[in-house]
């Protein structure tokens, strides 16, 4: 039975789409993640997916459109309205960065509130379905949202990829990389826009909410297992489709287990081995190795 | 004896002001994303207390859902003290596991209660006078009498610790040696930040619960340098969001919680634009004002340099700064209006001359 489902995963045409988006969303938003986290912007996820809110259902309200698209391009621009703002306000006054996200997060998601409210009263049949860009929505992924993601998606990752060297100077050393004349403002500026479009892709499967976890938790593990980036990248992307794969799973083999909670609780499983047991960094692991130079230094 | 609408009003100033107590000492600690992480796992706390005590009315609830919040932040400590991940890194691992596992534990386990996670997150203000106890005679919201609960006692903690969490908040290493332990203050101010959590988000959601802990003195920041002055201000302009989001929320008919988030960021958005001398306008301004002022300086200088040599009158022309001094043209008008109105130079035909106030100014330099 156990065996049956996950091969359904992939042949039952519902459960196939859940489970290639989930898988898609894993491996992108682990992938960009490492960005985020590297540069210490590690909650900037949390406060951008949170600030998407007002822009979906403003995208809805001014266009009366409800296809995926629509509504994604609304999140991505007031996602990015937020980042914007919050650089600005810890740039220009003495707030520092922790109250300026809190801040951000929770006044954009109220007045994201206060939009859908506003929308659910009009008479127009089609508001439904905004609300479940609160905790997402898994089970509702079809072929045209795969590629979506794919369309968003492509991009950025492609853009990491053309400006690697770059990328990579900036999210260790932004001063050496100023030194040495890089335009690093603008890099920052395309590091979080891309951030951006990891968030947007994972409006629909874990929601606004829980999509801080995809961001953070799949890059926090690889760096455990790895000093070099190019391998911590690829195995973020690759933590974060395991987890995206497993919970996608389980939730198909219970009842009332909501795809996105199981996602993010696969994730922060295997963040948790991560901490414990990778090797030279791993709390058990340096546990270990002392009790053995102990013993040695016993023997002698 | 008090109509809904009145209490609705009342139940949400409280909250308010219960939240931006301890919220003040959130931002001055650099602490402000532990209220979000908080305000989402007492969640778990809650259904955990349900599922052992299996109702909903029993205390145990409160108890399991403040201790909760506790708990996340010594988690936070944890992980970010394995040196592993840093601390913002650790907030965003730790709250969306115990915030995903209430989900699940809810839907499955509890989902034909009251829990629901919307409301959670939205809180709905608007029935919070549905909800009703009757203690000592006195028929009130529960809201009403957990909110005043917890405004009083952060009150009173406030009083008592009020010396300890200033010396800790503004200088650790000198608190640290008086002998105030840093992680009784941490830990007694993070109680109670989870506690007004647990009291608050019944009533009006998770959100708004870290909108009225932060903004509010985030704003006041902006406005004052003297703490007693950032208490009594930011405890204002909690209410003020409250009552106004409110009545924006009534007029417009949309959800109260999130108009009063709206409200607090707008008032936010206005302090960091306008306020008297740290706000973007009143930046810009001194800095225009300096610029002036010293250029004002340069020309009073230039013109000491070339008073009463041979070539006085073409150095000494208006048009001559726009050469000499690089400036552009209207700058140059505007900096030899300021310097005559400010008494410093005077006009004689096409010439500029210094007066004896702008001989000493230059002098001075």
């Amino acid at each position: 039975m156990i065996a049956e489902r996950m091969i359904e995963l992939f042949t039952d045409y519902t459960l196939r789409n859940v489970t290639i988006g989930s898988m898609l969303l894993g491996a992108i938003s682990g992938l960009l993640g490492c960005f985020a986290v590297l540069r210490r912007q590690a909650l900037l996820g949390d406060a951008m997916s949170h600030a998407a809110l007002p822009g979906i259902a403003l995208a809805f309200l001014l266009t009366g459109q409800r296809d995926t698209f629509t509504l994604l391009l609304g999140a991505a621009i007031a996602a990015l309205a937020a980042a914007l703002w919050l650089l600005a306000i810890v740039r220009t006054s003495r707030i520092k960065d922790d109250a300026a996200l809190a801040l951000i997060l929770a006044v954009f998601f109220g007045f994201g509130l206060v939009l859908l409210s506003y929308v659910q009263r009009q008479p127009t049949a089609a508001q439904a379905g905004l609300k479940s860009f609160l905790f997402g929505q898994a089970a509702a992924l079809v072929e045209r949202d795969l590629w979506a993601m794919l369309a968003i998606g492509g991009p950025a990752l492609a853009l990491i990829a053309i400006f690697w060297p770059q990328v990579k100077l900036i999210s260790f050393d932004p001063d050496f990389a100023r030194s040495l004349g890089l335009p690093v403002r603008r890099f920052e500026v395309l590091l979080t826009s891309v951030i951006v479009v990891a968030i947007v892709i994972g409006l629909q499967t874990v929601g606004v909410v829980l999509m801080s976890a995809m961001l953070i938790a799949p890059a926090v593990a690889a760096r455990q297992w790895t000093n070099r980036l190019e391998t911590m990248v690829l195995l973020a992307a690759g933590f974060g489709a395991l987890a995206a794969f497993s919970g996608a799973w389980i939730s198909a083999l219970g009842e009332r287990l909501a795809t996105g909670p199981v996602i993010v609780l696969a994730m922060s499983a295997l963040t948790a081995i991560s901490l414990l047991i990778a090797p030279e960094r791993g709390l058990l692991w340096r546990r270990w190795r002392l009790m053995r130079q102990w013993q040695s230094g016993n023997g002698e | 004896m008090l109509t809904p609408q009145l209490e609705v009003q009342l139940i949400a100033v409280i909250i308010a002001a219960a939240c931006t107590l301890p919220g003040v000492f959130l931002v001055l600690r650099r602490m402000a994303m532990l209220s979000d992480a908080i305000s989402h796992t007492v969640l778990l706390g809650i259904v955990l207390a349900y599922l052992i005590s299996n109702s909903l009315a029993s205390p145990l609830l409160f108890v399991g859902a403040v201790a909760m919040g506790v708990i996340t932040v010594w988690l936070v400590e944890v992980v970010s003290g394995s040196r592993l991940v840093r601390e913002d890194a650790a907030i965003g691992l730790v709250f969306p596991a115990l915030f995903s596992l209430a989900v699940l534990l809810i839907s499955r386990y509890a989902g034909n209660i009251h829990l629901d996670t919307d409301s959670v997150l939205l809180g709905e203000l608007a029935f919070a006078p549905f909800d009703r106890i009757t203690l000592w005679g006195i028929d009130l919201p529960r809201a009403l009498f957990f909110g005043s609960g917890a405004l009083i006692l952060n009150a009173i903690l406030l009083a008592l610790f009020y010396k300890e969490l200033k010396l800790a908040t503004f200088d650790p290493a000198l608190a640290a040696t008086l002998g105030f332990s840093p992680a009784i203050i941490h830990y007694g101010l993070m109680t109670s930040v989870s506690l007004t959590a647990v009291t608050a988000f019944d009533a009006v959601g998770s959100i708004l619960v870290i909108a009225l802990m932060v903004a509010p003195p985030a704003t006041a920041y902006l406005l004052t340098d003297r703490l007693p002055r950032m208490i009594g201000l930011s405890v204002a302009i909690g209410v003020a969001a409250a009552l106004s989001g409110y009545w924006v929320a009534r007029w417009l008919d949309v959800s109260i919680a999130g108009a009063m988030a709206t409200m607090a960021g707008i008032g936010f958005g206005a302090a960091w634009l306008f306020a008297p001398q740290r706000g973007i306008v009143a930046q810009a301004l001194q800095h225009r004002n300096r610029r002036e002022r010293f250029a004002v300086q340069m020309l009073t200088l230039h013109l000491l340099n070339h008073e009463g040599a041979s070539d006085a009158v073409i150095e000494c022309h208006p048009r001559h700064l726009i050469e000499e001094l690089r400036w552009q043209p209207a700058f140059a008008d505007a900096i030899v209006r300021r310097a005559e109105q400010n008494g410093f130079i005077r006009r004689q035909g096409e010439v500029l001359c210094l007066t004896e106030q702008g001989r000493a100014l230059a002098r001075d330099l």
